[in-house]
């Protein structure tokens, strides 16, 4: 038992170091060529693959700033506070059928829905503690973008709890049936959108904004510490796909055996890590009021409506 | 399955989540302690200001926010309750069929209708 306890948590450790560097490289090269630039060529040779390791040593030897005015323990803290739960999701997330998940715990659902809105908290503790305009105005916008798109996750979550009768990851996936990519679409869609507003990706940026807010919540940021919340940023891409792939597009489920189930899980999160980087390139930023607007207005609405679908066919069933 | 080999599987998946999360601080922790022993370490006092732009801060660090984030916290909340019952009730609610679905039918009912209000309201106007 020790022994599977320690597989299991060098597993996790393994795919949260490496899953997120595979898909900030390929957001160097996807973007690069979208824009009809080549990107990194030089870092490691080959089409600069090692770009990202690079970036990692220079980091590791750069001075830890920390501003005079800023509230030092709160500043020194939030990197961590805003990486580890993101860390714990993978903990959850079933990489094919039996054994391959590091919990099957009964009610992971609700457990990966309550550590994505730790996020908000981070934001808050970078922000704040910083002692600067621009970062205070970046965490409240933030706080408010975070507080907001959890309602439509989470309601999105909950009808698939609703459609599968159970708040267990594996087993949600064993229930799924093809004909869920139509019944759950819209919820499939606006849980995508909120995941994408929960990780502050553009084209909800707004918090980071560069344009107008220097660089948000994170201005004060230097050297590891803003590596480490770069970091967070990556393995959120990887925890949004991948939960989005578990709940509506089947997991590992797909043609051939079993037994390359983990496969169409990678291959699944790694298409809808695809679309986050397209995204980025073709989406202008929403402005705050729009970021709002489409929360309460049409996600929060539809959630509720699909949720009053699932329910009524699920009894129909 | 008994009660005792339950409670040993429900013991190891919260072990594992337990190791994990330390796991992780200790992860975060050498990642510091490496950066200890390789940064150079030159403070000044420009470095250590705050950061507007290049130039000398304006002012204090505090800023004034408008009143709709408060009102966007109030709808946060009320939904936030509801979305707490759900889950429960959702891994359950086919056991009990058509009497729990219409239960909870009436708790969204009116929490669409308190969003209908607020909207009605201008609440969800940006201004």
């Amino acid at each position: 038992m020790l022994l599977d306890l320690i597989v299991k948590v060098a597993a996790v450790l393994a795919a949260f170091l490496v899953l997120p560097l595979v898909v900030g490289q390929t957001e160097h090269k996807l973007m690069a060529h979208m824009q009809g630039r080549l990107g990194p060529m030089h870092a490691g040779g080959f089409h600069g693959w090692a770009q990202l390791i690079a970036d990692g040593v220079k980091f590791a030897q750069k001075e830890d700033l920390v501003p005079d005015a800023a509230d030092k323990p709160v500043f020194k803290l939030a990197p961590a506070v805003a990486l580890l739960p993101y860390l714990l999701v993978l903990l959850f997330i079933p990489l094919g059928p039996g054994d391959l998940v590091g919990s099957a715990l009964d009610m992971g659902l609700f457990v990966v829905v309550a550590l994505v809105g730790v996020g908000v908290l981070a934001v808050l503790m970078a922000g704040w503690s910083s002692a600067n305009k621009y970062t205070l105005v970046g965490a409240l916008r933030g706080a408010a973008q975070l507080m907001a798109y959890e309602l439509p996750l989470v309601l999105a979550a909950a009808s698939v709890a609703v459609a599968a009768g159970t708040l267990s990851l594996p087993t949600i996936v064993e229930a799924w049936n093809p004909w869920w990519l139509l019944w759950q679409a819209p919820a499939a869609l606006v849980f995508f959108t909120a995941g994408l507003a929960e990780i502050r990706r553009p084209p909800f940026d707004a918090p980071v904004a560069d344009s107008e807010l220097v660089f948000g919540y994170l201005t004060e940021y230097a050297g590891l510490r803003f590596a480490l919340l770069l970091l967070a940023e990556y393995v959120g891409i990887v925890v949004v796909a991948a939960l989005t792939t578990v709940l509506f597009l089947g997991g590992w489920r797909g043609p051939g055996p079993e037994s390359l189930g983990w496969l169409w899980t990678l291959l699944k999160t790694g298409a809808l890590a695809a679309v986050v980087i397209w995204l980025r390139v073709a989406w202008p930023r929403l402005r705050v009021d729009q970021i709002q607007a489409l929360c309460w207005k049409a996600l929060v609405p539809i959630a509720l409506a699909q949720l009053v679908l699932t329910t009524a066919v699920a009894l129909a069933l | 399955m008994d009660t005792s080999r339950l409670g040993d599987t429900m013991l190891s998946e919260y072990a594992v989540f337990g190791v994990l999360l330390l796991a992780g601080f200790a992860f975060v922790a050498a990642a510091m302690a490496a950066n200890a022993v390789l940064r150079p370490s030159a403070p000044s006092e420009a470095k250590g200001s705050t950061y507007e732009c290049g130039v000398d801060p304006v002012g204090g660090d505090w800023a004034q926010v408008h009143i709709r984030f408060y009102v966007y916290a109030f709808l946060f909340v009320l939904f936030a309750v509801e979305a707490v019952f759900l889950f429960p009730w959702a891994a359950v609610f086919r056991a009990f069929g058509t009497a729990a679905a219409v239960e909870m039918g009436l708790f969204v009912g009116v929490l669409a209708l308190g969003l209908a209000y607020a909207w009605r309201k201008g609440v969800l106007r940006w201004r």
